[in-house]
């Protein structure tokens, strides 16, 4: 399942460019930051057999949502607040602790488990392989999906419409 | 060089799920809030993708088909919401959003 030199350079960089979004001040940064760590995602996907998805987390993460996150930004002037984390520390003390937590935890449980499976061989992933599984297997899920994409479609319309005339942001 | 196996994922995975926790739990920016979750869904997606080709079998990457879709939707509703209460409360900070009508 990959090189492990190229696995420790993609995984320091996302690991990097997440810790990056979580601290900076600018919202911006934040997100640029977030761009990165997608875009690094999408080599872990090339790597893992996974092509077609690489391409659509690309274009679709990297691209159509992060310009979405951009504009609002943009848009509401909200780059920078005045405080950046919540009013009491220990918030902050004990969600790291938490955090840190589960990843021991993660550990013990892989260590426990001691044996490291050997992975299956490479099959066929083309975009035309993962259209028939999508087609044969899931299009019940595929319709609802299309369903949740119209009604959220509409609800965004609906949200933002201006009930009062001429009186907008 | 050796090879990777499934367990470096799994810790890679919770890391970038940790890190995406504790932007939710710290941060006051709504937007970066709303940044975090995309970053945990993305580290679902990245061990779909890893168990997928570590059994052999593709369903995995169906459904981070799936997830990512649903990913678009929460977006888009999610920073319409951002917008709508910016205009009634001029902050997206969430410490101020204390009450349900605004």
């Amino acid at each position: 399942m990959g090189n492990s030199f190229v696995f420790m350079l993609l995984a320091v960089i996302a690991v990097g460019s997440a810790i990056g979004m979580l601290v900076s001040r600018d919202a911006v940064h934040s997100a640029l930051f977030l761009v990165l760590n997608f875009i690094t995602i999408a080599v872990f996907y090339v790597v893992l057999n996974a092509p077609f998805l690489a391409m659509v987390q690309v274009t679709v993460y990297a691209g159509a949502i992060m310009v979405l996150f951009m504009f609002v930004i943009m848009l509401l002037g909200a780059e920078r607040l005045r405080g950046m984390w919540g009013d009491r520390p220990s918030e902050l003390v004990f969600a790291a602790f938490l955090g840190f937590l589960l990843v021991v935890t993660f550990l013990i449980a892989l260590v426990m488990e001691g044996k490291t499976a050997v992975s299956a061989n490479m099959i066929d992933s083309s975009p035309v392989a993962l259209g028939l599984r999508l087609f044969e297997g899931y299009v019940f899920p595929f319709e609802v999906v299309g369903i949740l994409l119209l009604s959220a479609m509409v609800g965004v319309v609906i949200l933002t419409i201006s009930n009062k005339r001429g009186k907008n942001v | 060089m050796s090879e990777i196996t499934i367990n470096s994922y799994v810790i890679l995975s919770t890391i970038l799920f940790v890190i995406g926790a504790l932007g939710v739990l710290l941060r006051r920016n709504a937007i970066i809030v709303f940044m975090s979750i995309e970053m945990m869904l993305n580290a679902a997606n990245l061990l779909f993708v890893a168990f997928s080709r570590h059994l052999g079998n593709l369903d995995g990457q169906v459904l981070v088909f799936f997830v990512i879709t649903v990913a678009a939707a929460e977006v888009a509703v999610g920073l319409a919401l951002i917008v709508a209460i910016f205009r009634t409360k001029k902050s997206i900070d969430i410490d101020t959003l204390n009450l349900m009508k605004g």
